[in-house]
Formats: structure tokens, C-alpha cells, sequence
């Protein structure tokens, strides 16, 4: 995510690294590049234009002290600005009223049906509510059968009622929620462009029958230089109260991100990065503009795994790494925890200093991690907790039990070896951060 | 100004020809126009004179098109050497520069294709591929009446077995179309298309159209999964499939090229699908698509309705674009 930006802003700022102050001048190349990165990443134009005048003003007149150099400095002016302009706090969901309404509104393609299902699940398993999907798309083919699939596997309720008038299912899924006892409903509505005036007209109405908490518009953070009027033609209509960044993954620059709160104070509440359906994170501005950086973001890693891993169990291996006592068992029960987290290139995008690290772009193929599943089942306990012992004849039969070759069985306990050291060095404190 | 002025009696002698398409473009294009054009009369108002801010805000107006921040940056280069050499100096006669520079960009000396290769002997095979929520799936069935209408016999096979529905979305549209359909939720996308294929051959159907499903978060099993599915194909249909159609949303931005480039690295895609191109003002992707994956656009949509897929014809989309301006 954002990989694009945190390397020409990186590259742009190396250049004043060894000045005595800043000036126009020295900061001239930096700025460009910053505005190219920006403009590539399809931060709206004007909201560039006002970002670029900013930075220059405050860097231009600003002090350098004893504590930062120029270089950090303007870093940290760039960040700054970069978490202003990405709305400052973090801005939760309603969550007092019973049952709370939350609409999902958006183009076609945005991704709001799998968003519906992705919130529902979030408010179930992080604030321990219990929500209830209302299928109100009712034009695009297969959709109500969409969420019924995703609600099948999250079990989660969802309330359908065919294909008939939205304003009447809403107003049915309402009382059955009350009566139901159900804290959240979240209504998926059809994809529609913002000009469609029918189709905005139905959204108004929903609105005036059931009065949402929430309206949320769901917009795809690959969208160009048109989002603006996507979301201002939304508000327009609807009055929202806030927006989720969907398919931020994958090479995605997302600088739709910069221009949504900028230019029409609307906050972003989440951000959805990656399809499986535990893929939807809030949205903290400053985790975002550090990650933007490359200046990594392990608070966002840190939440991803709460949210996955098993805590007893990582908290052993954690204490067997500090410990040195990290043998080839703990090894694959990390493995099958780390497997839970989606692709791993996600992960280690979030990374401090991954750019530097060359490790935002690589490709990892989930089949490496099986083999090395394999390699490592294929040894009894008592080999997984002493690999010392592993000679020849011992190596053979783990590659042939695990169809794999011996090359790759000792390649894959160097590998380990290795990882030992690390975390010693780690949990020591000697590890350097890149900035 | 040559291809201009060429370009505007290609449009007269279209108009005499009562040309249906025409129209659909002028509709289609309707946002993409009355922004970018009068924001360019404005700043031929603003500015009567060409000079170093009419040139800053004419940047600003070509990227905030999605035209592409290199394709821009480039063009600006050209157009203000233009300018140099042949001396303009007033934003009104530039304005026909402009347009004829733009057009350039597309056409470049080269011959472009919108025609579908087809196959002679057997079934011709389109695969769809393109990332989640641009509309393969509406394409396809957008693309199947077209051909039905043709008086083709039509097969869509669902290749999409990841995204929750898709293969009843795509059914449907089948259904609508009166279209033959293949297709199984929870399994391997290849063996559905082995099947699938098998059936069309039999039956002897005309056109089969390829769902699959739009994963590029993870581009080794991407690669994998549509390597699989092309070994399929070529495997019951020689040389197939004939056409690799990505499809792209014409809202997105610069990512829209990301997603050619990365396409383009894993599969031989023969060309490009626009969809929604109505329902944004920032038709200017087109022109930077060209100019960074020189991949030709065979279709673009511009409407909801089954029969709003149009096959790209240039002209009438500069026409459809600079109609205020002719």
C-alpha cells in the first residue's frame, strides 16, 4: 500500500540530508517529486496544490535546531502535514442506540456487499455485538444471494425480502431487528452513480424511513480524479457521516485517502486491505501517514495479529524467543498463525524501512510455506525440538517424507538458524530503525 | 493542423451519414466533456494570451482528466515547443493544437485495432480477466447480447468460483441473454473451463466468453491460476483463447495503469474493455493507457444497458469529447 509514495518522498528528501538549513532551493527537487508522487497516487489535484504551498511556507521559514537536521526536519513538517490533511484522530462508529442503522452507500463495483459483511464481523468480534445484514440490493443480479453466502460463513443473520421495494424491506428489517434484539443492522443498497437522480431518490427515502446513525459511503481507493465528485455528489444527497476505503491492498496507491477528508470533512472510519473477510481495519491517520513515509506501521500489524492469533500461544513462543529456547515446534505453530494473517507481502509492506529492506515487493508464493510445513511434519518431535541432531541419513528420509529435495530441508534449517540469531538480537534492543 | 481539420470533416460526413454510434458517444461522453472543455474555454478566456501560468493551470486541467501524470507531463513538453516554433501566442488558436496532440498521443502511426480475432475452425474463446468490482461479469453479458444479436451461438462459462454469487451473477446474465452457460460454485476455476469448453465444442458454439475471478493481491497465484487456465484452454482449443479482454473501470485513476502494466506482465492481454466511462468525468484514461501499455481499447461502456457496450472507434470518441469545440 502507498509503496509508491514512501519511495520518491524517501528518495526526494535523501538530497537535503547533508545541508546546513533549508531554502528554496535545496528543498525545490524534493518538492517536485513529492508533488509527482502525490499526483501519482491520485491525490486530487487541488488538494496537492494546497499541500505542496504548505509544506513550502512552513519548511522555508523554519527553524533548524540542535536536535533535528534539515532532512528530519522536513520530514517530520511533511508528516505533519500529511496526518492533517488525513483528518487527525481516529473517528469510531455510533454505537449507543439499539439496534444502531448503518447504511452502506456507494458506486457499483465499490465493494459494499463485502464490506457489509466485513463490518458486521468486525462489530461481532471486536466490540462483542450482535448485528444483522439487510440486503437491500435488489438490480444487480446474484447480489442478495452474495450476502447470503457471506452471511452463511460468518454466520451472521441476514434479513432478506426479496426483490420487491427497498424503503419496505428496510422498514420490515427494522422491526424485525427490534424484536430480535439486534444491536447493529446494516443495510447493503444497490451500487449507483451519484448523478442517477431515481436512484439517489431511493436512497433519500430509505433515509427518511428509518433515519440511519450512519450513512457511510464505500468508495474504492484505486478511484482517479473523479472520487471528489463521487463523495460530494453522495453528500449532496445524503448527508454522510463517513466513508470506508475499500481494496487497499495489493499495489494499491490509495491517494484518494489524502483527498477525501481534505476537501469535504468526511472522516474516514475504515479502510478494507485485503478480501478475506477479517480484512477491515480502523482508520488511524497518523499509522497511515507513517506507513505513506515508510516509516513503517507496526501498530497496524500489531492490531492485525491481535485480531488472528491466538494470545496464550503467542505469548509462549514469545517467551521462548527471549528465552533462546525456540526450537522447530514453535516454529510451525507460528507458521500456522502467521498463515491466518492474509499474504504475507501485506505484512511485511507495513514494515519500518521495508522499502530500504527491498522487501515491499516481493512476491511470496503460499506454496514455499506449505513445503516448509511439510519439511518440518515430516520430523519426529523429538528432531523438531534438537534440529542438531539432524545428520544425513536423518535429512534423506525428512525430504523423502516430505517430498521435498535436501537441498531445500537444509536450506530451510540455515534459514532458522538464522532467525534464531535475529531474535536475540531483537530482544536485546539492538535493533536500528531505518529513520 | 492537419489532423484536426481532417478529423472535422470525418465528423461532418459521419453526422450526413446519420451515424447512430455518434450519438451514443456524445451521450456517454456528456460529463467527461462539459468539464474538461469548458474548463479549457474558461482558461482560453482567463488567459488570452499563452504564457507561464496558462500553461500551469492547463496541466492541472489535463491531470485532474486522468489523462496520466507522465502522458501530461510529456505532452506539455511537446505542445510548449510547439508553441516556440511555430509561434502561437494566443490560447484560442492553441486550443486546436492542443486537441490535435491529444489525438496524436492515440494514434501514433499506428494501425489500432478494435477487431476480435476469430476462429475459423471452432469455437473463438474470449477470456475476461480484470480486478474485483470493474465489471467483468456485466461486461460479459454486455458482450454476449451483442454477439447473440450477431446471430451467434453463445456459451459463458464461469471462471469465477471465488467471489461470493458470481457464478449466479453470471448466470444470469445468461439467462438474460439467452446465452448458454457452464459454471460451479467452490471449485477449481480450471476444470470448470475444461468442462465448460468440452460442452461448447460438442455443441458447437460460436463464441465462448470466460469469467474469472480478479485477484491481484496475491500475483504468484494470480499467475499461477490464469497460466493453469490458458495451459486448459490451449489444451482442448488450439491457439486459444483468441482474445485476453482486460477489463477496466474508467473511475479509476493511475491505478488503471498499474493494473494494465501488471496484467500485460502476467498474460498476453489483446485488449482493453472501459466500462462506466458514463458515469465519470475523467474519460482522459484512454489517452494514457495508450500512451504507458499500448494496449488497444476494443470496447468501452458507457451505460447500464445491455446494448451500452460500443466497440472504440477514435473518432467518435475525440468527437464525443470536443463536440463543443467543432
Amino acid at each position: 500500500m502507498f509503496e509508491y509514495m514512501g519511495d520518491r518522498l524517501s528518495n526526494a528528501i535523501k538530497n537535503i540530508r547533508g545541508m546546513g538549513k533549508i531554502t528554496e532551493e535545496n528543498i525545490s527537487e524534493a518538492l517536485r517529486e513529492i508533488r509527482m508522487a502525490l499526483l501519482e497516487a491520485d491525490v486530487n489535484y487541488i488538494v496537492v496544490k494546497e499541500f505542496i504551498a504548505k509544506i513550502k511556507e512552513k519548511a522555508i521559514g523554519a527553524e533548524v535546531g540542535k536536535s533535528l537536521k534539515p532532512d528530519e526536519l522536513f520530514i517530520k513538517l511533511v508528516k505533519d502535514e500529511l496526518i492533517s490533511l488525513l483528518g487527525g484522530d481516529y473517528v469510531s462508529l455510533e454505537t449507543n442506540k439499539a439496534p444502531t442503522i448503518l447504511m452502506l452507500v456507494g458506486l457499483q463495483g465499490s465493494g459494499k456487499t463485502t464490506t457489509a459483511g466485513k463490518l458486521a464481523n468486525y462489530l461481532r468480534k471486536k466490540h462483542a455485538k450482535n448485528p444483522m445484514l439487510v440486503a437491500c440490493d435488489i438490480y444487480r443480479p446474484a447480489a442478495i444471494e452474495q450476502l447470503q453466502t457471506i452471511g452463511k460463513s460468518l454466520g451472521i443473520e441476514v434479513f432478506t425480502e426479496g426483490k420487491e421495494n427497498p424503503i419496505k424491506i428496510v422498514r420490515n428489517a427494522l422491526e424485525y431487528a427490534k424484536t430480535n434484539k439486534k444491536d447493529y443492522i446494516i443495510i447493503d443498497t444497490a451500487g449507483r452513480l451519484q448523478i442517477d437522480e431515481a436512484l439517489m431518490q431511493e436512497l433519500k427515502e430509505i433515509t427518511t424511513e428509518v433515519s440511519p446513525h450512519e450513512t457511510i459511503l464505500v468508495i474504492d481507493a484505486m478511484m482517479g480524479q473523479d472520487a471528489i465528485n463521487v463523495i460530494n455528489g453522495f453528500n449532496d444527497s445524503l448527508k454522510l457521516t463517513g466513508t470506508i476505503l475499500t481494496k487497499l491492498d495489493g499495489n494499491t496507491k490509495g491517494g484518494v485517502a489524502l483527498s477525501v477528508r481534505h476537501l469535504t470533512n468526511i472522516p474516514i472510519k475504515f479502510v478494507g486491505d485485503s478480501e478475506k473477510l477479517d480484512g477491515l481495519s480502523e482508520f488511524y491517520p497518523e499509522r497511515m501517514a507513517n506507513r505513506i513515509l515508510d516509516m513503517g506501521d507496526i501498530l497496524s500489524i500489531a492490531d492485525k495479529v491481535e485480531s488472528v492469533i491466538d494470545k496464550q500461544e503467542a505469548m509462549d513462543v514469545t517467551k521462548k524467543m527471549k528465552k533462546g529456547t525456540f526450537d522447530l515446534e514453535d516454529f510451525l505453530s507460528t507458521l500456522k498463525q502467521i498463515k491466518k494473517l492474509g499474504p504475507l507481502e501485506n505484512i511485511l509492506k507495513m514494515l519500518p524501512g521495508a522499502r530500504k529492506m527491498g522487501i515491499n515487493n516481493v512476491n511470496i508464493n503460499p506454496k514455499d510455506m506449505a513445503h516448509v510445513e511439510a519439511i518440518i511434519l515430516s520430523m519426529t518431535p523429538y528432531e523438531r525440538k534438537h534440529p542438531e541432531i539432524l545428520k544425513a541419513t536423518r535429512k534423506q528420509r525428512i525430504a523423502k517424507g516430505s517430498g521435498r529435495s535436501v537441498e531445500e530441508v537444509n536450506r530451510l534449517l540455515k534459514q532458522f538458524e538464522d532467525m534464531k540469531k535475529m531474535m536475540k538480537i531483537v530482544s536485546s534492543g539492538n535493533m536500528k530503525m531505518p529513520f | 493542423m492537419g489532423l484536426f481539420d481532417k478529423f472535422k470533416k470525418i465528423v461532418a460526413k459521419a453526422k450526413e451519414e446519420n451515424k447512430e454510434s455518434l450519438d451514443i458517444y456524445e451521450k456517454g461522453l456528456q460529463k467527461t466533456r462539459e468539464e474538461f472543455v469548458s474548463k479549457l474555454s474558461l482558461l482560453g478566456i482567463k488567459y488570452t494570451r499563452v504564457n507561464n501560468e496558462y500553461f500551469e493551470e492547463l496541466e492541472d486541467l489535463l491531470i485532474s482528466a486522468d489523462i496520466g501524470v507522465n502522458t501530461v507531463f510529456k505532452f506539455m513538453e511537446k505542445l510548449k515547443d510547439r508553441v516556440k516554433k511555430e509561434n502561437i501566442l494566443d490560447t484560442q488558436n492553441l486550443m486546436e493544437v492542443i486537441v490535435d496532440e491529444l489525438f496524436i498521443i492515440y494514434v501514433n502511426n499506428e494501425s489500432l485495432s478494435t477487431k476480435i480475432a476469430r476462429n475459423e475452425n471452432g469455437p473463438t474463446i474470449i477470456l475476461m480477466v480484470g480486478v474485483n468490482g470493474v465489471g467483468k461479469t456485466t461486461t460479459i453479458g454486455k458482450l454476449g447480447f451483442q454477439f447473440k444479436n450477431m446471430g451467434k451461438k453463445v456459451m459463458m462459462i464461469a471462471g469465477d468460483t471465488f467471489r461470493a454469487g458470481a457464478v449466479a451473477q453470471l448466470k444470469i446474465w445468461a439467462e438474460k441473454t439467452d446465452s448458454l452457460f457452464y459454471g460451479k460454485d467452490n471449485i477449481d476455476p480450471a476444470s470448470v473451463i475444461f468442462d465448460g469448453l468440452e460442452k461448447a465444442k460438442n455443441e458447437n458454439v460460436d463464441i465462448v466468453l470466460i469469467d474469472t475471478a480478479g485477484r491481484l493481491q496475491n500475483k504468484v497465484n494470480l499467475m499461477k491460476e490464469l497460466e493453469k487456465i490458458n495451459k486448459v484452454i490451449e489444451r482442448i482449443i488450439p491457439k486459444a483463447p483468441h482474445e485476453t479482454l482486460l477489463v477496466i473501470d474508467a473511475g479509476t485513476g493511475q491505478n488503471g495503469i498499474m493494473q494494465a502494466k501488471a496484467f500485460k506482465e502476467i498474460t498476453n492481454i489483446t485488449g482493453i474493455v472501459l466500462t462506466k466511462l458514463d458515469g465519470t468525468a475523467k474519460g482522459g484514461i484512454v489517452l494514457a493507457i495508450k500512451e504507458e501499455v499500448d494496449i488497444p481499447v476494443k470496447f468501452i461502456g458507457l451505460g447500464e444497458k445491455m446494448t451500452d457496450l460500443q466497440t472504440f472507434d477514435i473518432e467518435e470518441y475525440i468527437y464525443g469529447l470536443f463536440k463543443d469545440m467543432m
